[in-house]
C-alpha cells in the first residue's frame, strides 16, 4: 500500500487507457506524456502498460507501507525522500514508511511516480485511468490507499540513471500531419496555421488545450464525426483546441491538424504562454 | 455494402484511417457505416483498437506505429465488399419513460413560445417518434438520435448552463437528447428520465446502441418517483422490443 498524505490538485492514476469503447461513447483517457511513463515502467522492468501516479502539480506527499522501487520521470517537481534530494529515471529503494514528495517544478508539465509491479488500483473497462462516471475517484484524495505490490529486497539497485533527450521538454517544434479538414482552409490559413508561432493559454486540462492566437475561421461545423487526442480542432471564434488524453470520442468542430504521438508528449510537458509551432509532416 | 454510396479514404493522422460517406445524415448511410463498423470489429485485428462512427463517417483506429495506411486500406476495401459472416446484431426499440412536469422541464414554457406550440402539444409530438440511435458520444452513454420533428426545432440557449441534471431530455437545433450524468451544457430542457444511460457497475454499461430506436413515453411525477425508485434498487427492466425493419 501506499497512502497519499497530501494529494496536490489535478494528480491521478493512469495507465494507457481504455480502447474499445469508443461505441459507448467512452473516452480513451491515459497518461498525458506516454514516453515518460513508458521510461519510468522499462526502468523497473513492468510492463510498458502499468499503472502510474501522474503529477500534475507538486506540493503533494506520499508515504509507503511497504517496500517497493521506484522511479520517477517526465518533468522535474524536485522529487524528495524523507526531504533528501532524488534522482529521475532511475531505480529508487523505498522502504515502510518512507515519504515521497514533490514541490514546484524546475521544467515540464507533469511527472510520473512508478511503482515496482505497477499501481494496482481497481480496473474499469480493462483500465485503471481515472475518468468521471468510470473509476471512482477523479483525481487523488488525502487519506486515499494505493495498492501496490511489496518487493522482497534481494537485489542491489545500481546507480545508473537513463538520459533524456533534453528536447522533449524545450522543442519549440510540434510535429502533426494534415487534418481530415486541413485541405478546406484557405491557402492564407493553412499558412498562418504552420508558419505562426502559437501560444498555450490558461484553459489547458486533461480534456484539451485552447491555444490563445486565432486564425480567421471561415469553416462551417461538420457532422459530428471522430475526434482523437491530438485532434487540432478550429473553433468558430477562430480559436485552436488541441485535444489531449481524455477528450471525448465525437465532436462537430473542423479537424485542421492531427499531432504525431510524439508530440501529443512534448505538448503535455508544455504549460500556460509556452510557444511553440506546427511543423507538418508528410504521412 | 451499398453499391450506390461513395466512400473515400483518408489518413487521419499516423494510426487511424477517416473513413467518409456523403455529408448527410440518413438512415441508408447509417445502415452502411453500422455493416462496416460490424464487419472490421468481425475481424478481430489486433491492431485494431477501436474502430468510431459518426453520422457520416467510420475511424479506424490502429495500434500505434502498427498502420501501412495502403496495405490497411486495401483490406478495408476488401472487408467492406465481403459478405457479412458477422452475426448481425438486431435493433431494439427501447421505451424510456420521459416526466415532462415544469419542474423537470424548466425550459419547456419558454420554448413554447419560441416554436409557437403549446406545452402539450410539444410533449405530444416529442414522445410520439421513434428515433433512431446513430452513434453514441460526446459523454459515455450520450446517445446521437435522429428523428426529431421540424416543428420542435429550437436553437440552443445562448448561454449554456453550468449544471444540466443527469436524466435532463433536451432538445439542442435540431437534435434531441437524454444527459447521461451532470455536465455543461446548451439544450432546451424539456423533462426528465429516471432512467440510467451509463452505468459502469453493470457488464454492459450502456444498454443502447448504434442502430437501435428510442421511444419517450410521458410519465407523471408520481410515476417517475416510482420508476426511479425501482431503478435504484435494479428492479426496473426498461421495456423493449424487436425492430423489424
Amino acid at each position: 500500500m501506499l497512502s497519499v498524505l497530501k494529494p496536490g490538485f489535478f494528480n491521478s492514476i493512469q495507465d494507457k487507457g481504455r480502447f474499445g469503447f469508443a461505441a459507448i461513447g467512452v473516452p480513451v483517457a491515459g497518461v498525458m506524456d506516454e514516453s515518460a511513463s513508458e521510461l519510468a515502467n522499462s526502468v523497473l522492468n513492468n510492463t510498458l502498460e502499468a499503472a502510474v501516479l501522474e503529477i500534475y502539480s507538486g506540493s503533494c506527499e506520499f508515504q509507503f507501507l511497504c517496500a517497493s522501487f521506484i522511479c520517477i520521470s517526465g518533468g522535474d517537481f524536485s522529487a524528495k525522500i524523507n526531504n533528501q534530494a532524488i534522482g529521475l529515471n532511475k531505480k529508487i529503494s523505498v522502504f515502510p514508511n518512507d515519504i515521497v514528495s514533490f514541490g514546484k517544478a524546475k521544467y515540464g508539465a507533469r511527472c510520473y511516480l512508478a511503482v515496482a509491479g505497477g499501481i494496482q488500483s481497481e480496473v474499469k473497462l480493462n483500465s485503471r485511468s481515472f475518468y468521471k462516471g468510470i473509476t471512482q475517484d477523479v483525481f487523488l484524495k488525502r487519506g486515499m490507499k494505493i495498492a501496490i505490490l511489496e518487493v522482497l529486497k534481494s537485489e542491489l539497485v545500481s546507480n545508473a540513471s537513463i538520459k533524456v533527450n533534453a528536447l522533449h521538454f524545450s522543442s519549440s517544434n510540434i510535429k502533426c500531419y494534415k487534418g481530415p479538414e486541413f485541405e478546406r482552409l484557405q491557402a492564407d490559413q493553412q499558412k498562418k496555421l504552420i508558419e505562426n508561432f502559437f501560444s498555450i493559454s490558461k484553459d489547458i486540462n486533461r480534456m484539451g488545450y485552447r491555444l490563445n492566437e486565432t486564425i480567421p475561421n471561415t469553416l462551417s461545423s461538420i457532422l459530428t464525426s471522430a475526434v482523437l487526442p491530438g485532434t487540432v480542432q478550429l473553433t468558430p471564434s477562430g480559436k485552436l483546441i488541441i485535444l489531449m488524453r481524455d477528450c471525448q470520442v465525437t465532436g462537430g468542430y473542423p479537424r485542421v491538424l492531427q499531432l504525431s504521438e510524439e508530440a501529443i508528449n512534448c505538448i503535455a510537458q508544455k504549460s500556460t504562454n509556452s510557444q511553440f509551432r506546427f511543423v507538418l509532416e508528410k504521412l | 455494402m451499398q453499391l450506390n454510396l461513395k466512400i473515400t479514404y483518408k489518413p487521419f493522422g499516423d494510426a487511424a484511417i477517416l473513413i467518409a460517406w456523403d455529408a448527410e445524415i440518413s438512415i441508408s448511410i447509417s445502415n452502411d457505416i453500422l455493416e462496416f463498423q460490424q464487419k472490421i470489429k468481425a475481424l478481430k485485428d489486433d491492431n485494431i483498437v477501436d474502430v468510431i462512427m459518426g453520422y457520416s463517417s467510420l475511424t479506424v483506429v490502429f495500434k500505434k506505429r502498427k498502420m501501412e495506411y495502403l496495405n490497411a486500406v486495401k483490406s478495408l476495401k476488401k472487408t467492406y465488399f465481403s459478405e457479412c459472416n458477422a452475426l448481425k446484431k438486431m435493433p431494439f426499440i427501447w421505451e424510456i419513460p420521459v416526466c415532462y412536469d415544469l419542474e423537470f422541464g424548466i425550459d419547456l414554457q419558454e420554448m413554447a413560445k419560441k416554436v409557437n406550440l403549446e406545452v402539450s402539444e410539444i410533449i405530444k409530438l416529442h414522445s410520439q417518434e421513434r428515433y433512431r440511435v446513430y452513434f453514441i458520444g460526446f459523454l459515455p452513454g450520450f446517445l446521437y438520435l435522429g428523428g426529431l420533428q421540424k416543428q420542435l426545432f429550437n436553437e440552443r440557449k445562448a448561454n449554456p448552463r453550468l449544471h444540466v441534471p443527469k436524466g435532463a431530455v433536451a432538445i439542442g437545433g435540431e437534435q434531441t437528447g437524454v444527459y447521461p450524468t451532470e455536465s455543461a451544457g446548451g439544450w432546451n430542457i424539456i423533462g426528465k428520465t429516471p432512467i440510467n444511460f451509463f452505468n459502469i457497475n453493470k457488464d454492459n454499461p450502456c444498454f443502447a446502441k448504434a442502430g437501435d430506436f428510442i421511444k419517450f413515453v410521458a410519465i407523471d411525477k408520481h410515476q417517475f418517483l416510482q420508476i426511479e425508485k425501482e431503478v435504484q434498487d435494479t428492479s426496473y427492466k426498461i421495456f423493449k422490443t424487436l425492430y423489424n425493419a
